[in-house]
């Protein structure tokens, strides 16, 4: 028996409801008490319009948001913390860089690689780039377990290739990127490379520094912080070089008449009054993360997603989808024969567990996959072993319901824990 | 569980497992597609007037229970009705499913059997799979051919 702790008495809403199996913490997290009591506090006695005020609480404000960005450019290994741009999360970040960069680097005839496995956030604003400029857009194919296939990477990138854009972590199935081979295949011909980091920076230790690459895009939301805050980490000198996303106020130096000089890193690319109270929760959300470890964190939900793979893949009907639980994180893609990833979705609603249906925003890599939906589960610090068992006995509910008390389509084997093609 | 069963009674379940009136219709006179973008259900509805009534109607569709066990019910309830006919009875049913009017008896005509679907309105995020079907069919017999889902909007 594998022990798993819970950590489930830390986030108020879990605790207010007992009976709740939430496991889609990969559409976004739960917040703990002590997110939310910063962010409180922060209102409470620190808040004022940052950057802006003569007065002592605008100052206080100010250094919260600067404090802040300090706590979140450590939690990542950033040792310059300038180069992280707060955002609304991920889809901004993504199209700040598509836009402000993409737009003014990218020529007709040059090349643009995206993944089979992207969200749509990573995927559109490249597609549509490419169709602006008249650049190539190229999607690299997976392996059949649902990996990026690195060689078929390498034979996609070109010397016209500007920009490799991936996931670290698949929000569909799960899927861990080895950015090292990604990198080092991009740089051989001096291409970006533009990381969404959604679904790593919440559930693994992420070293900026280590990993190499030029963007790294992520969402406070997934990670404990409340919606509307995220990041974008950017090399200096790209970000330097890039004309601003939004203009405004506070990213300006001196507006004249018929020109306007940009304000320094980060202040260029944060126009208008920014998300503090955000931006203090999401400290707050690091600040927990790196209490209990990252790197238990992703021995937690390795767990428990190993515990899962096995026990719905033991099941007659379920097919799985992705690679095993070491080169996945806690995501786990099913469906189950002759029921419907929506109708499953209802059917365990009613057992208290919550878990996504439908094509995850992914639809590129669910058209590959041959299936419309698939249900998804996927894990965080709270969730146990009482999840996995209510996520399974929920299945085989629905099993009885749609197909009768006995164990359905005989004959049928448990699929192993791969794509069914 | 008494909510499930009411929602997969063995009619829906049946439906689901064998669609009535499934496949394209080749001498149809107007077909249209409804798409629900949030769970990727996706029916196409053929229809064959004879003057004001339906002589024949057909679908196709991928995507949960509900949605194809309630254009299967649909295509059964609505061959030989008018146009008219058939507005009124979608309304009906659209009251049923959300629950603005009880079920009607099983004995109760063409509405009688469609509220085998009355469970739905327990449900209320399954409405629109229930109703996806009826604004196809609607679009197909007023010749346009992409119903879409008014209250859906973009992809998550
Ligand atoms: C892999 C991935 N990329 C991008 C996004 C978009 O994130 P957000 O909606 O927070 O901008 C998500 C979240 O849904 C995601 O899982």
């Amino acid at each position: 028996m594998t022990t798993v702790m819970t950590r489930r008495a830390d986030f108020p809403l879990l605790v207010r409801q007992p009976g709740l199996h939430y496991l889609d913490s990969a559409a976004t997290a739960q917040k703990p008490a002590v997110v939310l009591d910063a962010e409180r506090e922060f209102y409470e006695t620190s808040y004022a319009n940052p950057h802006r005020g003569a007065y002592a609480l605008s100052a206080r404000a100010t250094e919260c948001y600067h404090d802040a960005r300090t706590g979140v450019a450590r939690f990542f290994g950033l040792r310059d913390a300038a180069c992280l741009i707060f955002t609304r999360g991920t889809t901004e970040s993504l199209n700040l860089v598509a836009t402000a960069w993409g737009m003014h680097n990218v020529r007709p005839g040059d090349e643009i690689v995206v993944t089979r496995l992207e969200h749509h956030a990573n995927f559109v604003p490249w597609q549509q780039l490419a169709l602006a400029r008249g650049a190539a857009f190229r999607i690299v194919e997976l392996t059949p377990d649902g990996r990026v296939d690195i060689d078929l990477l390498r034979h996609a990138v070109t010397p016209r290739t500007k920009v490799v854009a991936v996931a670290h972590v698949s929000n569909a199935l799960g899927t861990i990127t080895p950015l090292g081979e990604v990198a080092a295949i991009a740089r051989s011909v001096g291409a970006l490379v533009v990381v969404d980091g959604a679904q790593s920076a919440p559930h693994m230790a992420v070293d900026i520094e280590a990993l190499d690459v030029d963007f790294y895009a992520f969402s406070g939301h997934k990670m404990g912080a409340p919606t509307g805050i995220g990041g974008l980490i950017g090399r200096r000198e790209i970000l330097e070089a890039m004309p601003p996303y939004q203009m405004g106020g506070d990213m300006i130096e001196v507006v004249g008449d018929e020109r306007t000089s940009w304000n320094v890193l980060p202040h260029k690319f944060e126009a208008g009054t920014p998300n503090v109270g955000g931006a203090v929760a999401l400290a707050a959300a690091v600040r927990y993360l790196t209490s209990i470890g990252m790197t238990e964190v992703r021995r937690h939900e390795q767990t428990l997603t190993a515990m899962a793979i096995e026990r719905l893949g033991a099941l007659p009907g379920v097919r799985l989808y992705g690679p095993d639980a070491t080169r996945r994180s806690g995501v786990v893609s099913f469906t189950v024969d002759g029921i419907h990833a929506h109708d499953l979705a209802t059917i365990l609603d009613q057992e208290g567990v919550c878990v996504r249906a439908g094509h995850h925003c992914a639809q590129p890599l669910l058209r590959r996959l041959g299936v419309s939906a698939t249900a998804r589960a996927s894990f965080f610090v709270y969730n146990d072993a009482a999840d996995v068992d209510a996520l399974v006995s929920g299945v085989r509910s629905a099993q009885t319901l749609f197909h009768g008390p006995r164990v359905v389509s005989p004959g049928t084997p448990a699929r192993p824990a791969t794509a069914s093609r | 569980m008494s909510d499930l069963r009411e929602l997969y009674q063995s009619v829906i379940l049946d439906h689901n497992r064998a669609p009535r009136n499934y496949g394209p219709l080749a001498d149809a006179t107007g077909h249209a597609e409804g798409r629900n973008p949030l769970c990727g259900d996706e029916v196409t509805v053929w229809v064959r007037m004879e003057g004001e009534r339906v002589a024949d109607v057909h679908f196709v569709g991928t995507g949960c229970a509900i949605s194809k066990a309630s254009a299967s019910l649909m295509t059964t309830a609505v061959k030989g009705k008018t146009a008219a006919e058939v507005t009124t009875l979608a309304d009906q049913f659209r009251a049923v499913v959300t629950g603005q009017v009880p079920a009607p008896p099983p004995s109760d005509g063409a509405m009688g059997r469609l509220a085998a679907l009355s469970g739905v309105s327990r449900f209320p995020i399954r409405v629109k799979c229930a109703t996806l079907a009826w604004h196809a069919l609607h679009a197909a017999i007023a010749g346009a051919p992409d119903a879409g889902v008014p209250d859906a909007r973009v992809s998550p």
